[in-house]
């Protein structure tokens, strides 16, 4: 178990930047920035085009902590408290998810709630629940 | 010029990951943990990245297109099903073991770190995992209809 701060203030100025790329997107190409279907599209595009656009934002995406890096003189810190094997798993269902849920914290989380689409604020209601439930296992009922 | 743009909105959105400590599992995983080391910063990023986009796209759609596209395409379905409720749930379940979303792993694949790429591989693997799922479910689907319709063959 890792310890973090509370950064309210980062925190906040970090979400708005993250609303402010998902808008920009909307702006100059029309549609909505659902991390899922960027990446599940790059993979699969149906058109050079289509494939294109997404290989731009992606790799703006990566460009992201470079950037930090140049402003705030370190990496952004990721801290691990998940043993390997444990991330393979997570990753895996996290994938699975997504795709039968059809998004994910950002298509759903920000997009879909913005646009106050009944779906997503299913979605984001379900998957907020089952993460905190999941934690709460984890942390306190197996104890890792 | 157009590519420029969405390279621009990517690393805006990269920018924010970075900032916000959403691509940092430790600080994902407190903020679910109410009854652990509590870390109600990740209220703050779903906020702020909400609201900016709610007033965000209000602006934006009111034009009749987009810069570069004759039309928006925003995601019409309103069906809310168990594929929907149950991805989801799963995705939740993911999200709780590795602390990392799609959204947030892929930026923080930038900052070089091994335990991202091990999420992002497994995301992948996940995701075309499903994707064959849904095309075998879809086939013995297909499969069942014909032979209802058509008994004799």
């Amino acid at each position: 178990m890792i310890e973090t701060a509370f950064t309210p203030y980062s925190a906040a100025i970090g979400g708005a930047l993250i609303g402010l790329g998902t808008v920009l997107l909307m702006w100059t190409r029309g549609n909505v920035l659902g991390a899922t279907g960027i990446l599940a599209g790059f993979m699969n595009p149906s058109s050079s085009s289509d494939w294109a656009w997404r290989a731009a934002i992606l790799a703006g995406m990566l460009t992201g902590p470079l950037v930090y890096l140049a402003i705030a003189g370190q990496m952004p810190a990721v801290q691990v408290p998940v043993t390997v094997p444990m991330m393979v798993i997570g990753g895996f269902l996290v994938g699975i998810g997504v795709t039968y849920g059809s998004g994910c914290t950002s298509g759903h989380g920000v997009c879909g709630l913005a646009r106050l689409s009944r779906r997503s604020i299913v979605a984001t209601l379900t998957f907020m629940l089952t993460t905190g439930l999941t934690v709460f296992v984890v942390r306190h009922l197996i104890g890792a | 010029m157009q590519l420029i743009f969405i390279y621009a909105a990517g690393l805006i959105f990269g920018l924010g990951i970075s900032m916000s400590g959403m691509g940092n599992p430790a600080k994902v995983i407190n903020f679910f943990d109410v009854f652990g080391p509590w870390d109600p910063s990740l209220a703050f990023v779903m906020g702020g990245a909400v609201i900016v986009t709610f007033f965000g796209y209000r602006a934006v759609l009111k034009q009749p297109k987009p810069m570069f596209e004759p039309t928006f395409s925003v995601p019409t379905s309103k069906v809310i099903d168990a594929r929907l409720v149950g991805g989801s749930a799963l995705f939740g379940v993911g999200w709780g073991i590795s602390g990392f979303c799609p959204g947030a792993s892929i930026p923080m694949l930038g900052s070089g770190n091994s335990s991202v790429l091990i999420f992002t591989a497994s995301l992948i693997a996940g995701i075309f995992a499903a994707r064959w799922m849904m095309a075998v479910t879809q086939k013995r689907k297909a499969l069942r209809n014909t032979t209802a319709v058509n008994p004799a063959e």
